[in-house]
C-alpha cells in the first residue's frame, strides 16, 4: 500500500483528508486508483497534477515505479516561466 | 536520468563543460543579421491590425464591419464569429482572451482584426468598424474585487476549492491551502510575533521584442507560421485547435527571440494572424505595438498579502502563516498556488499554513513571469523575517541559517527535501566581502533567500554527424537564454571534440518531435539531458561503425577524446579512428551517422538563492539607488558559467525594476495610464551597480552532470532584499511595491507623523 499525502486543492477535494492509502506500483496506477476511490479528485487529476516520490517531483512520468515505503505527495500541476 | 555513476561534478575534470566560449548567435545579434519575429516577409504579404476595447468592462452588443470591408485595400476582417466555440475546457479562456466574445473584459481586449495591403489602410479600417458597447462597472484592484458587491466579471464563477461550494458567483476563482501543523499553536510559543500586510503592483516582463508573427494559410488549408515565442510546438497545437486545423497541416518556426521571461508562453496574435490569412488567402503579418504589449499581453499578478511569523528568543521560527490574494486579470489562473507552495519553502517549520485566493479583475490575463508567484511572496515573508531578526538583535543571515531547510526537511508544500543548497548559499553570502562593506549615510543592507521548483518536460533532440566531422545539433526549445551554446558544450563534452565543432539550431515543428515550451528553467536541464543522451546514441553508432571497419565486436570499441579505440589489448591493435575519419567513411560504411533521444524529463531539482543588497535612500526626494548587489545561487553544475551569471544578473535587474519603479497604473476609468517605456520605468544601465555573482554547485541527482535550472530562482529574492535594504536605510518598513520616490517619501513622512521611525 502507498500512503499518499494530499496537498492544497487536492486535500480540499478529498474532503479535507490529509492522506489516503491506495494500492499502486506506478504513478499511473496511483492516479487511476485515486480517481476511483475519491471521484472529486478526478477533475483535478484530469486538469493536471504532480507527484512527489521521496522528494523528487514528477509531473508526467506515469510509468515511474513507486518504491515500497516511499514518501508520496500529490501536488497541483506546476509550471514556470 | 540520474547523475552519472561515479561522476562528482564538483571534482570531475570536464574538458569543455564549464568553459566560457563566445555565444554562437552573438555576431548575428550585434550585426542585425538575426531574424526576429517582425523580420520575416512573404510575397503579397498583408498587414494585420487588431481593434481593442477602450473599456475595461463592457458587453459587446454588436460589431458592424460593413464599412471597413468596403475600404479599398482591406482583404479580410475577423471577429468573434470567426473563432468557433471550443469544447476543450483548457482552451476556453485562451480563446476568449484572443478575441472577446460576449464581453470585453479589460482595456485592450481584442474585439476585431483587419488585414489590409498597408498599415495605414488597416488602421483606417479599424476606425470604420462600429462596435456597440454596453459599459459595465469595472474593478481592477484585487482587494476591491474580493469585496461583496464588487462588479462580477463572470456570472458563472463559483469559487473552486471551497467546501461546501458557494451558491453565488464572485470574482474569487479558487481558494487553496498548504502547510502542516498549527500556526496558532506555534505562535503561543513565540517570544515575538509580527504580522503585516503587503501589496505589490502588477509588472510586465519588459521583453524588448514585441509579439510578432507572419502567418500564411494556403487554399488547401495548410499553414505556416513564423513567430516570436518561447514554445512553437505549443503555438502550433493551440492555434490548430482554435482554428480547427490538423496539427500536421500547421508548421511553426520560432524566430530569434528578444526576451520572453515567461510572457511568451501563450498565444495572443498568432490565431488572429492565421484566421486573417485563411480568410484573405494571403500571408498576414501582425506586430504588436509597445502599447499593445502593455495593454493586451500578459503581465504578472498584482497582489495583496498578509504574513504573520512568530520566533523565540533564540531566533527559531515557531509558527508561520500567510494569506495571499492574487489577481490574475480577467481570467482564472493567477500564480497564487505556486506562491502559496513556495512562500515558506526556504524554512524548516513545524507549524506553517498558507491560504491563497485566485481573483479575477478587469485587467489583461496574466502570463507567467520568471518563477511565477514566488517573488511577491518572498517579498512579504522575507520582510517580516528581516524585521524579526532586528527585533531580537540577530544577524539576518544567522536567523535564516538557524531556520534553513536542508536534506530531510519536510517542505511547507509537502515533500521532504533531498540534498539542497540553501545552507551552502547562506554560508557563501555570509562570507562574501560585500556583506562586510561599511555602509554610508542613508544606506541600508538587505538580505533575502529565495526558492524555486524548476521543471523538466517533453524534449526531443537529434544530432547529425556531418561529412567533415562537425556536428549539427537539432533542438526544439527556443533559445531564450543561451541554450544553444550550453547544448553545444554538452555535446562536445560527450564527443570529446572542441566546442566550435558543434552547431545547434532550433528546428521547426515539422522537423522534430514535440518539445515543451522553454519555460520553468527547464532547457539546460531537460534539453541538456536529451542532448547528452542523443550524443551517447551517436557515439554508440560511431563505435559500432569502427568495429565494423576493424572487424571486431562493437563492445570491443570505446570512445575517448574524439576517437574510437579498441577497448583493450585483446580487442586488437588498430589505429584509433577520429570523428572526422568515421564521418568521411560514413557513406561507404552504412550511411549517415546520427543520434537521437526523446524524453519527458522529470527530476529537475529545486534550487535556492540568497541575495544581498545595499541601497541608499535620498530622504529629500525618496529616490532609491542600488549601491551594491550580490547574487548567490545554486546551479547544480554551471555548464556555461557566463550564461549562468547572466541569468543571475538578469533576475536581479528585473527584480530591481519591480522593486523600485515598475507598476501598472490604472485610472479610475479602468484604463492603463502608462503603456510605454517612458512612463513604465524599467532599469537602464545607469541605474545599476555591477551585479556580483557567486555560483554554488550542489549537484542535482536527476541530471547526468548535476545541472539545476537557473533561469527563474534569481528573480525570487530581489524584491525582498531591496525592500529590506530600503527599509533599513529609510528607517521605515516598506510594505508596498514599487518603492518609487513618491511612495518612499510617503512612507518616510508617514513614519515621521507616527513617530515610529526605528
Amino acid at each position: 500500500m502507498v500512503q499518499v499525502t494530499l496537498s492544497g486543492p487536492l486535500k480540499t477535494a478529498a474532503g479535507g483528508r490529509a492522506s489516503v492509502e491506495v494500492e499502486a506500483a506506478t504513478i499511473h496506477q496511483l492516479l487511476m486508483r485515486l480517481e476511483k476511490d475519491i471521484p472529486k479528485l478526478k477533475p483535478l487529476i484530469e486538469r493536471g497534477v504532480a507527484v512527489a516520490i521521496d522528494g523528487q517531483i514528477y509531473r508526467d512520468d506515469w510509468l515511474r515505479p513507486i518504491p515500497p515505503g516511499s514518501e508520496v505527495v500529490l501536488l497541483p500541476r506546476m509550471a514556470g516561466g | 536520468m540520474p547523475l552519472d555513476a561515479n561522476l562528482d561534478p564538483r571534482t570531475h575534470q570536464f574538458k569543455v563543460v564549464g568553459t566560457r566560449p563566445l555565444r554562437p548567435d552573438g555576431v548575428d545579434k550585434v550585426t542585425g543579421r538575426a531574424k526576429f519575429g517582425a523580420d520575416a516577409t512573404a510575397p503579397g504579404m498583408l498587414v494585420g491590425k487588431v481593434l481593442r476595447s477602450p473599456h475595461p468592462h463592457a458587453r459587446i452588443r454588436s460589431i458592424n464591419t460593413a464599412k471597413a470591408a468596403k475600404l479599398p485595400g482591406v482583404k479580410a476582417i475577423v471577429t468573434r464569429d470567426d473563432f468557433p466555440e471550443t469544447k476543450d475546457e483548457s482552451l476556453k479562456d485562451v480563446l476568449y482572451n484572443v478575441m472577446a466574445r460576449e464581453k470585453a473584459l479589460y482595456d485592450g481586449h481584442a474585439v476585431a482584426a483587419v488585414a489590409a495591403t498597408s498599415a495605414s489602410i488597416a488602421r483606417k479600417a479599424l476606425k470604420l468598424i462600429e462596435v456597440k458597447y454596453e459599459i459595465l462597472p469595472h474593478v481592477t484592484d484585487v482587494d476591491a474585487a474580493m469585496k461583496p458587491g464588487a462588479p462580477i466579471l463572470h456570472k458563472d464563477m463559483i469559487t473552486d476549492g471551497v467546501e461546501p461550494a458557494p451558491t453565488k458567483a464572485s470574482n474569487i476563482a479558487a481558494k487553496c491551502e498548504f502547510g502542516h501543523g498549527d500556526p496558532d499553536e506555534g505562535f503561543k510559543h513565540a517570544d515575538h510575533v509580527i504580522e503585516r500586510v503587503f501589496k505589490t503592483e502588477a509588472t510586465h516582463q519588459g521583453y524588448i521584442e514585441p509579439h510578432a508573427c507572419l502567418a500564411s494559410v494556403g487554399t488547401d488549408g495548410s499553414g505556416e507560421l513564423w513567430v516570436c515565442t518561447q514554445g512553437h510546438f505549443m503555438v502550433r497545437d493551440t492555434c490548430a485547435a482554435l482554428l480547427g486545423m490538423d496539427v500536421s497541416r500547421l508548421r511553426v518556426t520560432a524566430s530569434e527571440i528578444g526576451g520572453g521571461f515567461g510572457g511568451k508562453t501563450t498565444v495572443f496574435i498568432e490565431p488572429v494572424a492565421l484566421a486573417l490569412s485563411r480568410k484573405a488567402g494571403k500571408p498576414v503579418k501582425v506586430v504588436m505595438s509597445r502599447e499593445e504589449v502593455f495593454r493586451a499581453s500578459g503581465p504578472t499578478s498584482s497582489t495583496s498579502m498578509t504574513v504573520k511569523i512568530g520566533i523565540n528568543k533564540a531566533g527559531r521560527i515557531t509558527g508561520a502563516f500567510a494569506e495571499l490574494r492574487f489577481q490574475g486579470g480577467a481570467f482564472t489562473g493567477s500564480p497564487v498556488v505556486l506562491g502559496a507552495m513556495s512562500a515558506f519553502a526556504c524554512y524548516d517549520l513545524e507549524h506553517v499554513k498558507v491560504v491563497g485566493y485566485d481573483v479575477v479583475t478587469n485587467r489583461p490575463k496574466q502570463a507567467a513571469y520568471r518563477a511565477p508567484g514566488a517573488p511577491m511572496v518572498a517579498f512579504a515573508v522575507e520582510s517580516v523575517l528581516d524585521e524579526l531578526a532586528a527585533r531580537i538583535g540577530m544577524d539576518p543571515i544567522a536567523l535564516r541559517l538557524k531556520n534553513a531547510a536542508k536534506e530531510g526537511t519536510k517542505s511547507s508544500y509537502g515533500p521532504t527535501f533531498n540534498r539542497i543548497g540553501l545552507i551552502d548559499c547562506l554560508e557563501a553570502a555570509r562570507k562574501h566581502a560585500n556583506y562586510k562593506v561599511p555602509l554610508g549615510p542613508n544606506q541600508g543592507r538587505g538580505v533575502s533567500a529565495g526558492f524555486w521548483f524548476n521543471f523538466g518536460g517533453q524534449t526531443c533532440v537529434s544530432l547529425n554527424v556531418n561529412i567533415d566531422g562537425t556536428v549539427a545539433l537539432v533542438v526544439g526549445t527556443p533559445d531564450i537564454g543561451g541554450s544553444r551554446a550550453s547544448m553545444c558544450l554538452m555535446a562536445a563534452e560527450e564527443l570529446g571534440i572542441p566546442y566550435d565543432r558543434v552547431r545547434a539550431i532550433v528546428a521547426d515543428t515539422s522537423s522534430l518531435g514535440y518539445n515543451d515550451i522553454s519555460e520553468g528553467s527547464r532547457v539546460t536541464f531537460s534539453t541538456g539531458l536529451a542532448t547528452i543522451k542523443a550524443t551517447r546514441d551517436a557515439v554508440t553508432k560511431l563505435c559500432a561503425r569502427a568495429a565494423k571497419i576493424w572487424g571486431i565486436p562493437a563492445d570491443a570499441v570505446t570512445w575517448e577524446n574524439g576517437y574510437a579505440k579498441p577497448s583493450g589489448p585483446n580487442a586488437g591493435n588498430f589505429e584509433p579512428l577520429s570523428l572526422e575519419d568515421l564521418a568521411k567513411k560514413a557513406a561507404k560504411t552504412g550511411g549517415p551517422i546520427a543520434g537521437h533521444y526523446e524524453v519527458n524529463a522529470d527530476g529537475a531539482g529545486v534550487s535556492f538563492a540568497v541575495h544581498l543588497c545595499d541601497a541608499e535612500v535620498d530622504p529629500e526626494t525618496g529616490r532609491v539607488q542600488i549601491k551594491r548587489y550580490t547574487v548567490v545561487q545554486d546551479a547544480g553544475k554551471a555548464i556555461h558559467p557566463s550564461y549562468v551569471e547572466g541569468q543571475y544578473q538578469g533576475g536581479a535587474v528585473q527584480g530591481i525594476g519591480w522593486a523600485i519603479n515598475e507598476e501598472y497604473i490604472y485610472g479610475k476609468d479602468g484604463r492603463l495610464q502608462n503603456p510605454g517605456f517612458l512612463d513604465y520605468r524599467i532599469p537602464v544601465a545607469s541605474d545599476l551597480p555591477m551585479i556580483d555573482t557567486v555560483i554554488v554547485e550542489v549537484p542535482n541527482p536527476g541530471h547526468p552532470y548535476g545541472v539545476r535550472g537557473v533561469g527563474e530562482t534569481s528573480i525570487v529574492p530581489p524584491l525582498a532584499a531591496i525592500a529590506n535594504a530600503v527599509s533599513n536605510a529609510a528607517g521605515v518598513r516598506m510594505t508596498h511595491l514599487p518603492m518609487s520616490p513618491p511612495n518612499v517619501l510617503k512612507a518616510i513622512d508617514g513614519a515621521k507623523g507616527r513617530g515610529a521611525r526605528r
